[in-house]
């Protein structure tokens, strides 16, 4: 994997459904700011910006990184723009990380955002003809099929879903930053809420955010203050027509997740990561991922969800920030997922911060469940 | 820097309408192609380049990953840029020193719209995007700027077109005919055409550079940098980014044989020779270059698979690729190989 690479500097912008008090450039300007300011350093620091977001039809600019070259300081510099669908935010820390791990840079900005205000994300995630027949479901109504799918494998019970729904919202309420802050959030709420795809209820999909989230990578010769070390980065893909794939565990998880634990040492990841933050967009992706990534046996995920281990007093928090189910700006909230994960093993979650957290888990998936952005971090050096 | 090669290059026979080919469709055969050259079928990385607001669909590059097979699951990552910035990001993975191999791609069908109106949608949406400025109405701001004689113009168009007709792969184009102007002082042959197509290439390391082909296109330089978005406060008649690139990249650490530049009109070309520092003996898109055959998102792929081709096969021993992004040159990349 190369040299070695540490986050220095994490930088976000609070999640709400409008930020109408500033442009996209004034969205993105706000994280890499506060990113730079958390790395005690200024523009002139960075040598090379990696922006992500998912696809450009959510704000209606094209290639938006020609546009937002000024507003993050990159004039005169490498600039890239990464595209993986929603494992876009992941894959631009990991195109960020690379350029370090590569040799090539020293101090890298990595930036992503959406500004879901601005348009309909329901209508820009229904892929119309010749991609696929136009549903107009948005990606909950994609989705459904494959959560009922597991809960026929794994036999769980209805109720697993709203666990995590509670869960992660309990979670938010701890994170300045969450979207959705539920004061007295319970099952019964959640279970009061309209079905929206079965078994999806309102309050089991993330929400529509505007926000921004910003990070800066250094080598280990430009490391300052507290950093969280790169242990491991991995991504794959796998195609979304393949006849016999499988959709509810997908093998480019399960190798993604085999690579990254390989380069981090990791053989149990139950018990030697400490906190995961992991994207699980709809609730039941929190058991079906908890299989997938190895953390439960086949058919075993829900249990670990329903015995707690997964809630921030449990043995493996996962989503202590709230994950996307409390705040989704869809091109960022992997790269959320990556950032969070560095500020619990820097001790600087907060509220929400994991006691003692050392290793920590980064994930972000997209498309038909078929893009995989992972990385490993850790407190201590590699 | 590990050293790292250009050692297969594929494109379509580019078209100057609908060939009623999906995406899938065209890829598949050229990835085909540079899977034969190089003789691997499996590579440690993947990257491609494309652009949704092509096809008018988010997500347009999923459906790539069926035509190129990525079974098992395949470690791999896209840009919503040239298909060159795609080169770049493989190139920086395999400094790495994990994975030996990358096969990168772009494709773009440019007949599915109307391109120049399209890319009224790059600019700053709260204060550019209003005025309605279209692709050809900016670069003509850029081709007044740069007060290029008419004559000198309608010869870069008179050579491009010509090479392209040699070219199988470019669009056959007549040499230049008496036209009025599209926008002053650009006239329609000064405007790369419409195009639909798409390009492969194959990145090797070190030792399996060399057993795979007998004379790799060995990059000994590649940056790329970008500049101001607001046209108002560049200076037009120059391009800082491609001069910065070009001398990170060390293009003038040498004779530059073949140069093959991404100008979409033709008065970029003599910005580009300009800024990239190029002698007067360097041959210039000898392929024809983007006035001969422009399918975007490819089109910088495609100069430097066509640079990377002269040295594999014989012809020249040191040359550069570039591609460029954003309005009026915004952003440039430059790659420099040599056998």
């Amino acid at each position: 994997m190369g040299n070695r690479c540490a986050v220095i500097g994490v930088g976000q912008t609070k999640y709400q459904t409008k930020r109408r008090d500033v442009s996209i450039a004034g969205l993105v300007r706000e994280a890499a700011l506060r990113a730079l300011e958390d790395a005690g350093l200024t523009f002139k620091d960075i040598d090379a910006v990696v922006i992500g977001k998912a696809p450009d039809l959510f704000e209606g600019v094209m290639m938006p990184e020609a546009y937002l070259a000024d507003a993050l300081g990159a004039a005169g510099k490498p600039m890239m723009r990464v595209h993986t669908a929603g494992s876009v935010g992941g894959s631009t820390a990991l195109v960020g990380a690379s350029l370090i791990q590569g040799g090539v840079h020293e101090r890298v900005l990595v930036v992503a955002f959406e500004k879901q205000s601005e348009s309909n994300a329901t209508w820009a995630l229904s892929t119309h003809l010749p991609f696929n027949a136009s549903l107009v479901v948005g990606a909950g109504g994609y989705f459904a099929p494959h959560i009922r799918e597991y809960m026929r494998r794994s036999g769980a019970p209805d109720h697993i879903g709203t666990l995590v729904a509670v869960k992660d919202r309990l979670n938010a309420l701890k994170n300045p930053y969450a979207h959705l802050k539920i004061p007295g959030i319970n099952r019964e709420m959640v279970e009061s809420t309209p079905m929206l795809w079965e078994p999806i209820r309102y309050l089991e999909t993330c929400p529509s955010s505007d926000g921004a989230c910003a990070m800066v990578l250094a080598a280990e010769n430009k490391v300052t203050g507290t950093p969280a070390w790169v242990h491991g980065t991995a991504m794959r893909s796998e195609p979304i027509f393949r006849a016999e794939r499988d959709t509810v565990s997908p093998q480019g998880g399960k190798d993604c997740a085999a690579d990254v634990y390989r380069q981090a040492g990791i053989t149990d990841p139950r018990r030697e990561i400490d906190v995961a933050e992991v994207y699980v967009p709809f609730s039941w992706y929190e058991p079906m991922w908890l299989e997938n990534l190895g953390f439960a046996g086949e058919g075993q995920g829900w249990k670990l969800t329903e015995s707690g281990a997964t809630a921030l007093s449990g043995d493996i928090p996962w989503n202590a920030s709230g994950g996307v189910l409390s705040s989704n700006p869809i091109g960022a909230s992997g790269l959320i997922r990556f950032a969070e994960a560095a500020l619990q093993v820097r001790g600087r979650a907060g509220e929400h911060q994991v006691e003692g957290a050392r290793r920590a888990l980064g994930h972000a998936y997209g498309g038909g469940a078929q893009f995989f952005a992972m990385w490993i971090v850790g407190s201590e050096k590699p | 820097m590990r050293e790292v090669a250009v050692i297969a290059f594929a494109q379509t026979k580019h078209t100057g309408h609908d060939e009623g080919l999906t995406e899938p469709e065209l890829i598949s055969p050229i990835i085909q192609e540079v899977k034969e050259r190089s003789g691997l079928t499996r590579f440690g990385f993947t990257c491609s380049g494309s652009c949704d607001y092509l096809a008018g669909a988010p997500f347009s590059f999923v459906s790539a990953l069926d035509a190129i097979g990525a079974w098992p699951p395949i470690s791999e990552s896209h840009v919503e840029m040239d298909a060159a910035w795609a080169l770049y990001e493989a190139w920086v993975r395999l400094q790495h020193g994990d994975v030996d191999s990358a096969l990168v791609y772009g494709y773009g069908k440019t007949s599915q719209g109307d391109l120049h109106e399209i890319m009224t949608l790059q600019l700053d949406p709260y204060y550019l995007v209003p005025l309605g400025l279209d692709q050809v109405s900016f670069a003509a701001l850029q081709a007044n700027a740069v007060g290029a004689e008419p004559g000198e113009l309608r010869e870069i168009v008179r050579r491009s077109r010509a090479d392209g007709r040699a070219n199988p792969y470019a669009l056959d184009l007549p040499d230049p005919g008496e036209e009025e102007y599209d926008v002053h002082p650009l006239r329609p042959m000064d405007i790369a055409p419409m195009t639909d197509g798409a390009a492969a290439v194959v990145l090797a390391a070190g030792d399996l550079a060399r057993e795979l082909v007998e004379r790799p296109a060995w990059i000994t330089g590649i940056a790329h940098r970008t500049e101001p978005h607001y046209l108002g406060v560049r200076d037009l008649a120059r391009s800082a980014s491609a001069a910065d690139a070009a001398r990170a990249a060390g293009v003038g650490k040498g004779p530059v044989e073949v140069a093959e530049l991404h100008a979409q009109f033709s008065h970029e070309e003599l910005i580009l020779r300009e800024a990239l520092g190029l002698p007067p003996g360097t041959a210039v898109n000898p392929s024809g270059g983007p006035l001969a055959a422009n399918p975007v998102m490819a089109t910088g792929l495609i100069r430097i698979g066509e640079a990377a081709r002269r040295i594999i096969d014989g012809s020249a021993s040191r040359t550069v690729g570039h591609a460029s992004s954003g309005p009026c040159l915004q952003q440039n990349l430059v790659t420099v190989m040599e056998a």
